[in-house]
C-alpha cells in the first residue's frame, strides 16, 4: 500500500488509528486536566518569604475562609499551559482566513518593543515629567493615524473596536447636543450588513437604530440613505470597505447627503486595512472612524484581546474628543486628564488612565517597519490575495453579488451547496481537518450561509495555491453525486476535539469547575 | 519588505490570473479623485535595527518602576510577575489565535478561560464570572448598566471612595444613556453616609474596597440596605491582591463584583492593556455583559469547552444585546490565570500578607517624618498621607531625587481642596532600603 507521498506503508497498518491508548493521549496530542484537578492549595510555584509578625490594619475585615485556589509548581504549570497551547490554532500555525478579523502576521519585533521597560514598566500616574517618552510615542502614533486617514484629531484611549465605536458615537451625540438637537436627532442608520457591534453601540447610548436595507449588489445606495434622512437622523454607521468585501462606490455622495441633512458619518474602520495608503477616509467625508490596531496594524489578537480602537475625528467633532489627550506645552508634552483643564469641550472619559499603551507601541513598530511604501504595498497585496482566491474558486463556489473585484476579503454564499446535504458549517469543519482555520461563517447576515475569506497580505502565492486546491477538492466532494457526505457532516475528525455540543452548553450552563459529587455507594 | 511574501513575479502572475492589468484595477470602486497617486507623507520602510533604535530612544526617556524606589498605585500596581508568565503568553498558539469561534481548534484558549472564570468566581466569592472586560473602569460602567437591566431602574449611587476615573467613566456612560448618577463627594476617611442615599428609586450602589484612599470598607450593611430597597450592591476593587487577605465581596452579599486584575500577571504598561474581572450572582447571568465560556462534550463524548449564552451578545442580538463588547482581554486573562495558578492559595495569601506588611512598615516610617500625617485607620497596601506642602510639588521634587513617591490626590481630583494629600502604595517589590530612601528624601523636601 502506498501513502499520499507515494511511499510504501508497512503491512498491517490499515486501521492503525483504531488502537486506543491507556492514557487517552495520542503521542503529542495530550489529554490535559483542569488545574483544579491537578493542583493543590498547599502548593505554590512562587517562592516568597512569610513576613515577620506585625499588627494588621484591616479593621477586622480579614478573610477567614478558604478560597479554594489550587497551585502548581513551576514545571507543572509550564507543562499545563504548553499542552493547552497545543490545542490552539494560531496565525503561526497556518492560514487563518477569518474574514473581517484580519489575521495577519504578528512580528515579534513588536513584542520586544512593547516590553521595553520605559513602556511596559511605566505607571500611568507617575509624574509626566518622568514619562515624556511615553507621551512622545502617543503623539507619534497619533500623527501616523491622522496622516493615514486624512483627519485632524484622534482619541487614542478606546480599548477595542467596539469601544472606539462607542467613543465616536458619543462624540457625535455631544456635537448634536451642543447644537441643541439632542431631543430631536435620535435615529442612527445602520446597514443590515453591519457588524453587530454597530447597532449594539448605538442602542447603548439611547439611539434608535433604523436599518438600511441590503441591495442585491452588496452596496449601500445613496438613494436608500436619502429616503431615510430627516431631522431625526443623527448619523449613519457605515463600514467601508463593507462587510461584503466591497468598497462603497457612492461613499462620497452618502457623506454629502448626510452632511446636508445635518447628520454625521460614523465609519466602522474594521476593514481599513484594505485601503491604507490607497485612500484617506477623511477625503471621503467621514466624521469619525475607529481603527482596530489589532487588525490593520497587526497587534496580536491574543485569543480575543487585548485590542485597541483609537478613533479619528473630523474637525467638527474634534472639540468633543474625550480626556485624556497629549498636548504640547512650554515644558514639554503634557497630558490633559480633566475636562476642566481642556480648552475644548471633551464629552468625558472612556476609561481609567490613558488607553492601551502596550498596543500603541506594537502598532507604531509595525508602521515604522512598513513605512508609507510598505503599508501601501500591504494593502495592495491583501487585496490581490483575496482576488486571487476569488479567481481560483469562482467557478465552483457562488458569489452573491456577481464576479466583480473585491477588496481584502471575498464573500461567498451557500447557493452552490443547495441540495448537497452539506452546510456552510459542515464545509468549515471539513477545512479544519485539512489543516486550515475556517473562514468567517454566517456573517454578514445579508447573504445566506455566508463564507467570508480574508487571506491577508501575509500569505505567499504557494500558500494560496494549496489553499485554493484544497477548497476546490472539498467543493467537488461536497457537490458530488455520492450520498456519503460524512467527510463534512461528521467533521472535524482530526482536531483536538470533535464537533462540540453548543446547545447543551447553553441549556444548562456550566461556567466554572465544581468539585465532583462523591460517588454514591452502588449498594444503596 | 520583510513581512510581505509576494515577489514581483508572483504579483504579475496573480494579476494575470485575476484578469486585470494593474493592482489599481482592483481599487476601481474608489472614486478616481480620491485614489492616492503617491505614498502618504510618512517615512519609508525601516529595518529591525532602526525601529529598535527609534523606540528604545523613546523608552529611555521614561523612568521605569523597577529602576527606582517606587510607591505609585491608585488603581495600577507594580508587582513582580514570574518569568514563566511572559514566556507562556508569547507562545504562538496563544498569542496569534483569535476569539475561539471554532472551538474544536481553540480548546487551549477555552480551557484557560474556564479556569480563569473559576478562579475569579472563587476569589470574589461569587457564583459566576465572565471571560473578562477591558479593565476595571469599563467593567464598572458595564456593571451599572447591568444593574439597570436587572432592576429596571436607572439611578446609580456612587461612593465617594470610588476611583475618580471610574466615576468619570460611569458618569460619561450614564450621561450619554440618559441615566441618573448620584456621586457622593470624595470621602477621604471612608466614613461617608451612603446608606441614606439608598431608596426605592435606586438601581445600584457602587462601593470600592479598599477604596481609592486605601480604607477597607464594610460592605455588609450597604448590601443589606440595598436589598431592602430592591437595589443591587456593586462591589469594586482596583487591587486584586487584596482579595488574598480580605473577606470576599461575595461573602458580604454583593450582587455584582467588578475590578481590575492587572496586579496579577500583567505589567503596568502605562495604563493598558489591563484585564477587567467581572462576577455576579448566577441568577443574573443572562444580563451579564461579555463572553462566557462553558463546559460541554464533543461528538466522541469528550469534555470540551465553548463560548456560550451568546444570545446575550451583539453578534446575535444586535441593538438588543447586553453590551457592545466583542474583543476583550484574552491574553491578559491568560497572564492572570497563569500567575494565579503559580501562586495558588498559599502563594496568593502570602503575597497579600507581604503587601500589607510592607505598607504597614511604610506607614509607620512615614508617620515619623515631621509634616507627614497618615490618615487611614485601615488599609491594605495603599494609604493616604497629609503633607505639609502640596503633594504634586513634593512628588515632583522627589522624582528629581529618583524616587517615585505616589499619586497626588490633586492629579485625580483637581480643584477639590485636597492638594496636600498623597496616595502611597507599597507592594512586595519594596525593600527596607526603598523605604529608608523615601523617608530620607521626604525629610529633605518637606
Amino acid at each position: 500500500m502506498l501513502n499520499r507521498q507515494g511511499r510504501p506503508t508497512a503491512a498491517g497498518d490499515a486501521g492503525s488509528n483504531e488502537h486506543p491508548t491507556f492514557t487517552g493521549n495520542k503521542a503529542l496530542a495530550q489529554v490535559e486536566p483542569l488545574i483544579f484537578e491537578i493542583g493543590r492549595t498547599d502548593v505554590t510555584g512562587v517562592d516568597l518569604d512569610e513576613p515577620a509578625s506585625f499588627t494588621p490594619r484591616l479593621g477586622g475585615q480579614e478573610r477567614k475562609d478558604a478560597i479554594n485556589l489550587p497551585g502548581l509548581s513551576e514545571p507543572e504549570a509550564m507543562r499545563h499551559y504548553v499542552r493547552l497551547s497545543q490545542m490552539n490554532y494560531g496565525i503561526d500555525t497556518g492560514l487563518f482566513p477569518l474574514g473581517s478579523c484580519t489575521m495577519k502576521h504578528n512580528a515579534r519585533l513588536n513584542e520586544r518593543m512593547a516590553r521595553l521597560p520605559g513602556f511596559s514598566d511605566a505607571h500611568p500616574l507617575q509624574p509626566v515629567s518622568t514619562a515624556q517618552g511615553a507621551l512622545e510615542l502617543m503623539k507619534e502614533l497619533a500623527h501616523y493615524l491622522m496622516t493615514l486617514t486624512g483627519t485632524k484629531a484622534v482619541s487614542l484611549s478606546p480599548k477595542a473596536g467596539a469601544h472606539g465605536e462607542l467613543c465616536g458615537m458619543m462624540a457625535i451625540k455631544a456635537a448634536i447636543e451642543a447644537k441643541g438637537e439632542g431631543k430631536t436627532r435620535n435615529v442612527v442608520l445602520v446597514p443590515e450588513s453591519a457588524h453587530g457591534t454597530n447597532p449594539a453601540t448605538a442602542a447603548l447610548i439611547g439611539f434608535v437604530v433604523k436599518p438600511v436595507p441590503a441591495r442585491d449588489d452588496g452596496w449601500v445606495h445613496v438613494d436608500d440613505v436619502k429616503k431615510l434622512l430627516g431631522p431625526d437622523v443623527a448619523a449613519i454607521m457605515l463600514t467601508n470597505p463593507n462587510t461584503c468585501g466591497l468598497f462603497e462606490p457612492q461613499v462620497v455622495e452618502i457623506a454629502k447627503a448626510l452632511h446636508d441633512a445635518g447628520a454625521y458619518f460614523y465609519c466602522d474602520g474594521a476593514n481599513f486595512n484594505a485601503i491604507v495608503g490607497k485612500a484617506k477616509p477623511g477625503d471621503l467625508g467621514i466624521d469619525a472612524m475607529h481603527i482596530n490596531l489589532h487588525k490593520t496594524f497587526s497587534t496580536p489578537h491574543g485569543g480575543g484581546g487585548p485590542g485597541a480602537g483609537p478613533v479619528v475625528l473630523s474637525e467638527r467633532l474634534s472639540p468633543f474628543a474625550p480626556v485624556p489627550f497629549v498636548r504640547e506645552s512650554k515644558s514639554g508634552l503634557e497630558l490633559v486628564e480633566h475636562e476642566s483643564d481642556a480648552a475644548e469641550k471633551p464629552f468625558g472619559r472612556m476609561t481609567a488612565f490613558h488607553g492601551q499603551m502596550g498596543m500603541y507601541v506594537r502598532a507604531l513598530a509595525y508602521m515604522l517597519s512598513h513605512g508609507a511604501d510598505g503599508m501601501k504595498q500591504a494593502s495592495e497585496d491583501a487585496v490581490l490575495n483575496a482576488n486571487y482566491i476569488r479567481a481560483g474558486l469562482s467557478d465552483l463556489l457562488s458569489l452573491p453579488f456577481g464576479d466583480k473585484p473585491c477588496m481584502h476579503e471575498v464573500l461567498f454564499d451557500d447557493a452552490w451547496l443547495k441540495d448537497t446535504g452539506v452546510t456552510t458549517l459542515d464545509f468549515a469543519k471539513a477545512m479544519i481537518d485539512e489543516g486550515y482555520h475556517p473562514m468567517t461563517m454566517y456573517f454578514p447576515l445579508v447573504v445566506h450561509g455566508a463564507m467570508l475569506i480574508e487571506p491577508t497580505e501575509s500569505e505567499s502565492k504557494s500558500s494560496l495555491d494549496l489553499f485554493i486546491a484544497t477548497l476546490r477538492d472539498l467543493a467537488l466532494a461536497a457537490t458530488s453525486s455520492s450520498n456519503d457526505k460524512s467527510r463534512f457532516t461528521g467533521a472535524p475528525y482530526h482536531s483536538p476535539r470533535r464537533r462540540l455540543d453548543e446547545t447543551r452548553a447553553a441549556r444548562a450552563p456550566v461556567l466554572k469547575w465544581t468539585p465532583p459529587a462523591p460517588i454514591a455507594d452502588a449498594a444503596e | 519588505m520583510r513581512y510581505l511574501p509576494l515577489s514581483e513575479t508572483d504579483r504579475g502572475e496573480m494579476l494575470a490570473r485575476v484578469g486585470v492589468k494593474s493592482v489599481d484595477d482592483l481599487f476601481a470602486d474608489i472614486p478616481k479623485d480620491k485614489l492616492l497617486k503617491a505614498p502618504v507623507d510618512l517615512p519609508r520602510r525601516k529595518g529591525e535595527l532602526e525601529v529598535e533604535r527609534i523606540l528604545s530612544r523613546m523608552s529611555s526617556k521614561n523612568i521605569s518602576a523597577s529602576s527606582v524606589p517606587f510607591f505609585v498605585g491608585a488603581g495600577a500596581y507594580k508587582h513582580h510577575v514570574p518569568a514563566t508568565v511572559d514566556h507562556l503568553i508569547q507562545r504562538s498558539e496563544f498569542l496569534t489565535s483569535y476569539t475561539p469561534y471554532q472551538p474544536e481548534i481553540a480548546q487551549g484558549t477555552l480551557q484557560y478561560l474556564f479556569e480563569f472564570q473559576t478562579q475569579v468566581a472563587a476569589l470574589t466569592g461569587m457564583e459566576v464570572a465572565n471571560a473578562s472586560m477591558y479593565d476595571g473602569s469599563t467593567g464598572t460602567g458595564e456593571a451599572v448598566l447591568m444593574a439597570h437591566r436587572v432592576t429596571k431602574r436607572r439611578k446609580a449611587v456612587l461612593s465617594g471612595g470610588l476611583h475618580p476615573h471610574y466615576i468619570d467613566v460611569v458618569q460619561t456612560l450614564s450621561k450619554m444613556a440618559s441615566d441618573e448618577v448620584a456621586a457622593l463627594k470624595a470621602d477621604v476617611s471612608g466614613t461617608e453616609d451612603i446608606l441614606s442615599q439608598i431608596d426605592d428609586s435606586v438601581s445600584c450602589v457602587v462601593v470600592q474596597s479598599p477604596d481609592v484612599f486605601g480604607n477597607v470598607r464594610d460592605l455588609k450593611p450597604i448590601a443589606e440596605k440595598a436589598h431592602k430597597h430592591g437595589a443591587l450592591l456593586i462591589a469594586v476593587f482596583t487591587e486584586v491582591v487584596s482579595l488574598g487577605l480580605l473577606q470576599s465581596p461575595g461573602s458580604q452579599d454583593a450582587d455584582i463584583v467588578v475590578g481590575e486584575g492587572q496586579s496579577i500577571g500583567n505589567a503596568l504598561n502605562f495604563g493598558g492593556p489591563y484585564v477587567g474581572l467581572f462576577a455576579a450572582k448566577s441568577k443574573y447571568i443572562r444580563q451579564m455583559p461579555g463572553r462566557l465560556c462553558g463546559e460541554t462534550v464533543d461528538a466522541d463524548g469528550n469534555r470540551g469547552f465553548v463560548l456560550t449564552l451568546s444570545t446575550r451578545e451583539q453578534h446575535i442580538r444586535r441593538d438588543k444585546a447586553t453590551s457592545n463588547i466583542c474583543t476583550n482581554s484574552g491574553l491578559c486573562c491568560l497572564a492572570f490565570t497563569i500567575h494565579m495558578t503559580l501562586l495558588g492559595e498559599t502563594g496568593l495569601k502570602r503575597l497579600a500578607r507581604i503587601n500589607h506588611a510592607n505598607a504597614v512598615k511604610l506607614a509607620d516610617a512615614l508617620s515619623g517624618v515631621k509634616g507627614v500625617e497618615v490618615l487611614n485607620k485601615t488599609f491594605f497596601n495603599e494609604f493616604t498621607v497629609k503633607l505639609a506642602k502640596p503633594a504634586a510639588e513634593v512628588v515632583e521634587r522627589l522624582a528629581e531625587k529618583g524616587i517615585l513617591a505616589g499619586v497626588p490626590v490633586s492629579r485625580l481630583l483637581p480643584k477639590s481642596g485636597l492638594d496636600n494629600l498623597l496616595l502611597v502604595a507599597s507592594t512586595e517589590v519594596n525593600t527596607d532600603e526603598d523605604r529608608a530612601a523615601f523617608v530620607a528624601a521626604l525629610k529633605e523636601v518637606l
